[in-house]
């Protein structure tokens, strides 16, 4: 019974998707208000019936109901509560429903917050997110519907994959589709505009904070599913440029491309067409990821179960959304009005640099990452693309992005003076300087790329502080601008995780038997037993090791496990990390040696590792600093009944 | 309306012809010329003796498992795991190629991680993969008892596809005559 409301639910969400995307979008090409005023409910409605459906299927995982199919596929009755409410987005069809529901809850949100917003525009927002929805939605009925029985009942559920049982794991999905179906909006803002044939400063007002609030929910989601990969799959890596990484990453560079383009649109009035461009491509590359993992064309760890008939509907869908909204765009964009002037040099055209290297290394990526598909359909033969190639491409354009991070915020609008920019910047050259000398002589090696790495670090450092002190003597500076400063403190943060890690890092791969020892990364790790442990669903195998530092001082306990689930026939290393700010200590098993006697154990020293995702914590914090600047909370609470009343009349 | 505002769009829909096509193809699938054919014919030293040489003939008669793998290959690392436990609880004849690789690396491979393996042939210079159409590792091909390649995995094997396709297709080849 219950999956059967669930599915009237869905049917209900349809229907009334359908009225969101038509009458709306007729409304306000007929100047009709009865037609426009139908967009607000409409989105709320929607949302709440996918909001019930949603809940359905949830207590069907609740209360372990196998005549559902996805519940049998993805749940367990030993599968403890709080993995069951996670796998109900384990799978396919679940988290294709939490897609939709988030894009519901993203066009309720515009439909709620959007009072002082002229309703002509509120209507076509919320109708180009209704087409969004009606697209995705006939997705989840027609192929890949949550709420299917499965007859015969089983009497017991295949289990969750246990890879994705862990914590981390069960929060990287829905932080990822919140930012992914965030950019919709931005999207759907543009492509309003563009509708209306004009591009004023109010439209790029309104989708700033949407858009940077997409942006913290991806750049968190990247980075909880980087740290998943680090200590889940026992490696020690945290970015393996698979398929799927690669599908969220662009995004995030266009969506990081485009927060820094909205922000010249709104001050100077410039660069519209490719703001809009722009907003356009986040979204597309999000549907484009979507395509990519789901109808397995690329072969990667994250492929969900495939079926050619899914891939078709998604690539229909993404033609559809993307050509049409490009279509537009090339019979639009010439209309929309022109910016302000600016010269050659200046903040604008400088900024304008830094998007087109973020442009670059998208492109870059998508080719690495499509190039298998080409080869392969021109029937060039079949090849992979690895981590060699993006690093040799991604870095190299980064360089550039990261100069111009530290040396644009004393380039003036309009037109930069190179004399004053020199002159602010030889503190951050300097500073650059000198941490990119002294580290690698504490640390007793290193390498050009070491020391490029910590230059830029310690170069864009400089140009924080140089930047906070005047601003703070001259008075109280506006959120905007830390959170400017802290965005970008993270990304020296980030550069300085990565520059150490890779540089530093020590590995080995080692035979142990209980008692055995082994000299990592100034610590001495022993083997002091070995233990059957049992878990809910699974037995796992403990290893206890003692952690001494060789110069003394603290010892450390670390636990690695290695886990039998009883659904699965494929163990799961659980590695056992010493978390710490300079360095992490890390180990796990490998594989049983000569019938258990002995473990193959891989131990890592990981310097300054934890300060990768650290960096995009801070890039997160300086986000949201952002979207509450009071400017936008006004901007929210004002309500201008007169604007509204205007289009009514 | 004008002619640059238009290249997006053409990028585009060059794009959605190539993920058309791609949509058809599966990545998994390699359309392999050896599949139904002889397997190529080698005698190369094995890798844990250097004085024994080890030759496809040897199998006749048998089914057998074919693994390319090399030290270097991370992917293989992937894979050991679950070639130990087939070791472990099946009785399959799986013959390992160390493939362009140093003994001592591929010794110390084997040595850390556990050797699955009844026998490994060891091709320092690759030749034995070139003639196997070897252009990723790990690779793995399943033999039948007439020495016919019947089947070509590409990349890891996954537990499913173990499941799914090389445990039956043993199976089935082990009872034809």
């Amino acid at each position: 019974m219950i999956p059967e409301l669930g599915q009237l639910s869905l049917i209900l969400a349809f229907s009334v998707a359908l009225i969101q995307a038509i009458f709306p979008l007729w409304g306000a090409a007929k100047n009709n208000a009865g037609y426009m005023a139908l967009a607000r409910p409409s989105a709320s409605i929607t949302f709440a019936m996918l909001f019930l459906a949603y809940l359905f299927l949830s207590w069907s995982f609740y209360v372990n109901d196998f005549s559902v199919a996805y519940v049998a596929h993805q749940s367990n009755s030993m599968l403890p509560l709080f993995y069951r409410m996670g796998a109900v987005w384990g799978g396919h069809e679940g988290s294709l429903l939490l897609w939709v529901l988030m894009l519901a809850g993203w066009s309720a949100c515009v439909a709620w917050l959007s009072r002082s917003l002229d309703m002509a525009m509120v209507a076509r927002v919320i109708g180009v997110l209704g087409l969004v929805m009606v697209g995705l939605l006939a997705f989840v009925i027609f192929t890949s519907n949550p709420f299917d029985r499965l007859f015969p009942v089983p009497a017991e559920g295949r289990d969750l994959n246990p890879l994705l049982q862990d914590p981390g794991l069960i929060f990287h999905p829905p932080l990822l589709y919140m930012g992914y179906v965030g950019l919709a909006v931005a999207f759907a803002f543009a492509i309003a505009s563009l509708l209306a044939g004009k591009l004023d400063a109010a439209w790029v007002r309104w989708s700033r904070p949407w858009t940077t609030i997409a942006w913290v929910f991806l750049t968190l989601g990247i980075a909880l599913g980087s740290l998943w990969a680090y200590y889940e799959l026992g490696w020690g890596g945290w970015w393996f440029w698979d398929p799927v990484e690669n599908a969220s990453f662009m995004p995030w560079l266009v969506a990081t491309a485009l927060i820094h383009s909205l922000a010249v649109t709104e001050k100077r009035g410039a660069f519209k067409n490719w703001t809009v461009l722009l907003a356009i491509a986040a979204f597309s590359l999000s549907l484009l990821g979507t395509f990519l993992v789901r109808s397995g064309v690329l072969t990667s760890v994250h492929a969900f179960a495939t079926d050619p008939s899914r891939g078709v509907f998604i690539l229909i869908l993404l033609a559809v959304v993307v050509g049409s909204s490009l279509t537009l765009f090339a019979l639009r964009a010439g209309a929309v009005a022109k910016g302000g002037h600016f010269a050659l040099f200046s903040r604008e055209t400088l900024i304008l640099l830094g998007n087109i290297a973020l442009v670059v290394a998208t492109a870059s990526v998508l080719l690495g990452t499509l190039y298998p598909l080409i080869l392969d359909s021109l029937n060039m033969g079949k090849i992979s693309v690895g981590p060699p190639y993006f690093d040799a491409v991604f870095v190299p354009v980064m360089i550039p992005a990261m100069v111009l991070m530290a040396a644009t915020p004393f380039a003036h609008w309009k037109e930069a003076k190179w004399s004053i920019m020199a002159r602010k910047l030889v503190f951050p050259a300097l500073l650059g300087m000198v941490i990119a000398l002294v580290t690698p002589f504490i640390m007793g090696s290193g390498n050009f790329l070491t020391g490029l790495g910590l230059f830029l670090a310690g170069f864009i450092t400089g140009s924080v502080i140089q930047q906070i002190i005047p601003t703070l003597r001259s008075g109280r500076p506006g959120m905007s601008f830390w959170a400017m400063q802290l965005g970008h403190l993270g990304v020296v943060v980030f550069a300085v995780g990565v520059t150490m890690v890779s540089t530093w890092e020590e590995e080995k791969d080692v035979r142990m038997e209980v008692g055995q020892t082994v000299t990592v990364g100034g610590y001495t790790f022993k083997m002091i037993g070995l233990e059957q442990v049992p878990g809910p669903n699974y037995s796992a195998t403990r290893g206890t090791f003692e952690a001494v530092p060789t110069k003394g001082g603290k010892m450390l306990h670390l636990y690695p496990e290695k886990r039998q689930y009883f659904s699965s026939t494929m163990p799961m290393t659980e590695a056992d990390i010493d978390y710490g700010f300079t360095r992490d200590i890390y180990v796990s098993l490998g594989e049983p040696l000569d019938d258990g006697q002995a473990w193959a154990v891989r131990v890592y020293y990981k310097p300054f590792v934890s300060w990768i995702w650290g960096g995009c914590v801070v890039m997160s914090i300086g986000g949201l600093l952002a979207v509450i600047d009071r400017r936008y909370r006004k901007l929210i609470k004002s309500v201008k009944p007169s604007s509204a009343d205007k289009v009514a009349a | 309306m004008k002619a640059k505002f238009l290249i997006p769009l053409v990028v585009f829909l060059g794009l959605v012809v190539f993920l058309a096509i791609g949509l058809t193809r599966d990545p998994r699938e390699v359309p392999s010329p050896l599949v139904g054919k002889p397997a190529p014919a080698f005698q190369v030293p094995e890798l844990l003796d250097s004085n024994k040489t080890i030759s496809n003939e040897d199998f006749k008669g048998q089914v057998w498992m074919f693994n390319v793998w090399a030290s270097w290959c991370v992917a293989c690392r992937e894979e050991h795991p679950l070639l130990m436990q087939l070791a472990r609880t099946t009785d399959i004849q799986l013959i390992g190629l160390d493939y362009k690789d140093k003994r001592e690396d591929g010794e110390r491979f084997l040595q850390t991680r556990g050797d699955p393996y009844r026998r490994i042939a060891f091709d320092a210079d690759g030749r034995v993969g070139i003639n196997y159409g070897v252009y990723g590792v790990p690779e793995t091909f399943i033999i039948d008892k007439k020495g016919v390649i019947r089947h070509k995995h590409i990349g890891p094997i996954t537990p499913e596809a173990l499941q799914n396709k090389i445990l039956p297709l043993i199976q089935q080849l082990r009872s034809e005559s």
